[in-house]
């Protein structure tokens, strides 16, 4: 088990060749990406920005948990930051396991733990040269901590 | 005692800065820290109750911030 936050492109199948074990029968890749469009506006980049001590220990906790509750060893999650363009990669989890459906459920769990916990913010670039912080709350109660927290 | 606040993405916008100094009573709560931050200039543009994380662990509004913590109002998260 292994996470890291970065500052360098990701390298998805050096994520595959870590996470590689004679004893899994089934390995998952899951590779987050910049989207050309968001909620209907054109999208150009994203600067990507961090808590960066508390991000790193969610993230592990994270990883922590989704080896504990799925019983394998060999999650492997790495988190960019930094400004990415269309089609970069700014998450990649990797995940193997004996059999296939914990491996699916397990590279599920972290990206959605993720995405509810680690102190991680993007600021889209729009193609009409504004750019905006993105909140995935609008709309939502404010100042919720999160459940199980 | 005064505490070092730290603020990010929207938040550090709308105060101007990455992190404040802010005045706090010796049994200072988290609520306490938001009610603060609140009165700043920007302050205004906050969520009425923003998500904080003292030590880096997410914290409830009755948890006491000590000298020395490391106190972090955290926007709405978006990794991945």
């Amino acid at each position: 088990m292994r996470t890291a936050i970065v500052e360098r492109p990701l390298e998805p199948a050096a994520l595959l060749r870590e996470v590689a074990s004679h004893g899994s029968g089934a390995t998952v890749l899951f590779v987050g990406t910049v989207r050309e469009v968001n909620d209907g506006r054109a999208v150009s980049g994203i600067d990507y920005s961090a808590y960066t001590g508390m991000a790193a220990r969610e993230l592990d906790a994270i990883a922590g948990e989704a080896a504990e509750r799925f019983g394998t060893p060999y999650v492997v999650v790495e988190h960019r930051l930094g400004t990415l363009g269309l089609g970069e990669a700014s998450v990649a989890i990797a995940v193997s396991h004996p059999r296939r459906a914990p491996a699916m459920d397990a590279a599920r769990f972290v990206i959605e733990e993720l995405k509810r916990r680690v102190p991680i913010w993007k600021r889209e670039h729009y193609a009409d040269g504004t750019r905006e912080w993105v909140d995935p709350t609008a709309g939502a109660a404010p100042g919720v901590v999160p459940a199980g927290r | 005692m005064t505490v070092t606040v730290l603020l990010f993405a929207s938040y550090a916008d709308a105060l101007g800065a990455s992190s404040v100094e802010l005045p706090l009573p010796a049994s200072g709560t988290v609520r306490d820290v938001v009610s603060a931050l609140a009165r700043l200039p920007g302050g205004e543009r906050l969520p009425p109750a923003p998500l904080v994380a003292v030590n880096q662990v997410y914290a409830s509004y009755d948890g006491l911030v000590g000298a020395g913590d490391e106190v972090a109002v955290i926007p709405p998260v978006a990794g991945g």
